[in-house]
């Protein structure tokens, strides 16, 4: 991944900042320039919004063929976490064993290192999720 | 005396901690390596080490510890003025852990940012550099973090210690919970440790990081600190040091005069290993967790190369009404623990050659 394209992307991935449609108070992330719903209504009234970074697990799974940069974590967790604000996002559970994970269990975002371009390259953070 | 006089009411506004959940045994340890497991623990008064999941480094355990010191203030992030991280295992050796943790807790672009680095005294550093922004009125607030994923070589006397933490401080005039009387520090050239550019794993002088680097340093500082300010042991409610292992800051803290029930709520290492640039700052979070308004805490750091840093401190009023409760207390991150055997260990740390 070039950095420009990952760089564009901090706000929401260390800090989970989503957009506000300032017409039916919707939250979306990642962030939207139009609202779905509202649409030519929600222009110029996408605002920041931040997700206060607490939700429960909509749905996981167990990853054991994991890509290259989770090598080291394998097994791991996967899940759909469905925000406090209602939109739902994907993201990695740490600080739980597989065997412990269930559907509905309180999560909270933390910043972890997601990947890194080799040796060398440029290190990409974001967030994770681990239980509350 | 040309450093060290403060007469502002500069201190920490708020304060921070992380450590990693994992942990290893003395004994595994010595297990792989046909060592005397029960000789290495009491020997260094150490009974278990953190060690970080392989997506932990030195920034994300900053931003953890930045993030729980926001959550017990009412601080606004866009009023850090500075942030400074002091480290000796900064993932990048060109690009500031500082910008991630600034841009990661919501500061302004607005700031002066830097990384530290002083062996394990870089944190402190960090505070001092705070203090004289804070003093001068150059900022409102300053970040100052000590964090550390130290290395120790396999099979070197490091392993059994080298650890990771982290913590982090606000420093400011305003609603300080522990007013910094006076900071001191005493500083030489001795090479008692050492990790030269690309080497993966420090150097060290054996016996020699003892008396004429750790104990010398962090004696004078501690005797200069208490003589500048007209105090003496008895007049500490808390005493901390920096803590390589259990047993150094146990037997400094001897010589110059404290007792036990002064150190032990400080002395964090033997249950989390030499987490460097965080290992006194956690302790004083430890002892921060459980501090009453009007107490007094002595602190020094060491760093080698060497150097300490001292702060003499009182906790304030404003600690009766502080939400100490809005983030986990080291207690918490002590206990909170998964033991490693060495096989997971070593690949949580690396150790292990990967194919590309």
């Amino acid at each position: 991944m070039s950095n420009p394209r990952y760089w564009r992307e901090n706000p929401s991935r260390y800090n989970l900042i989503g957009r506000r449609c300032e017409n039916c108070k919707g939250v979306f992330f990642p962030p939207r320039e139009i609202c779905p719903k509202c649409r030519r209504k929600s222009l110029g009234k996408m605002k920041a919004y931040k997700l206060t970074g607490k939700g429960k697990v909509y749905s996981f799974t167990i990853v054991h063929d994991p890509m290259p940069d989770f090598t080291l974590m394998k097994p791991y967790i996967m899940a759909m976490i469905e925000m406090e604000e209602g939109v739902r996002l994907t993201g990695q559970i740490v600080d739980c064993e597989p065997e412990k994970i269930s559907i509905g269990m309180h999560v909270e975002a933390t910043l972890r290192k997601l990947g890194q371009e080799g040796g060398s390259g440029i290190i990409r953070y974001g967030y994770k999720f681990r239980p509350v | 005396m040309m450093f060290g006089h403060n007469g502002k009411d500069v201190g920490i506004v708020t304060y921070g901690a992380y450590i990693p959940r994992f942990r290893i045994l003395p004994e595994e340890i010595a297990r792989v390596w046909g060592e005397d497991g029960q000789a290495m623990k009491s020997g260094l008064m150490i009974f278990s080490k953190s060690v970080p999941y392989p997506d932990e480094d030195v920034i994300t355990i900053s931003v953890e510890a930045s993030r729980n010191a926001l959550a017990r203030s009412k601080i606004d992030p866009e009023d850090i003025g500075a942030v400074y991280v002091g480290s000796e295992s900064h993932p990048y050796a060109v690009k500031p852990s500082g910008t991630i943790v600034a841009e990661a807790i919501g500061t302004s672009h607005f700031i002066t940012v830097a990384d530290y680095e002083f062996a394990c005294k870089a944190g402190t550093a960090a505070v001092q550099t705070s203090m004289g922004l804070v003093s001068s009125g150059m900022v409102k607030y300053a970040l100052a973090v000590g964090a550390d994923t130290s290395q120790g070589a396999p099979g070197d006397a490091l392993e059994y210690s080298a650890s990771a933490g982290g913590a982090a401080f606000i420093i400011g005039r305003e609603k300080v919970i522990v007013t910094i009387n006076r900071t001191l520090s005493f500083t030489s050239d001795t090479p008692d440790f050492w990790r030269r550019e690309g080497q993966p794993y420090p150097s060290h002088g054996g016996r020699f990081t003892g008396e004429p680097a750790y104990f010398r340093h962090v004696a004078t500082c501690a005797k200069e600190l208490m003589k500048v300010q007209d105090a003496k042991p008895s007049d500490y409610d808390f005493a901390v040091f920096h803590q390589p292992n259990g047993k150094f800051p146990t037997r400094v803290a001897q010589q110059l005069g404290f007792e036990k029930k002064q150190y032990e709520t400080g002395l964090t290492t033997p249950y989390i290993g030499n987490t460097y640039s965080a290992s006194m700052m956690i302790g004083l979070s430890a002892i921060l967790d459980v501090a009453k308004p009007g107490q007094r805490i002595l602190g020094v750091a060491f760093g080698s190369g060497a150097g300490s840093d001292g702060f003499d401190m009182t906790v304030t009023d404003e600690m009766a009404s502080y939400n100490r409760a809005a983030a986990p207390t080291v207690k918490w991150f002590v206990e909170r623990s998964e033991l490693l055997d060495y096989g997971r260990y070593a690949k949580f740390k690396g150790k292990i050659v990967m194919k590309e």
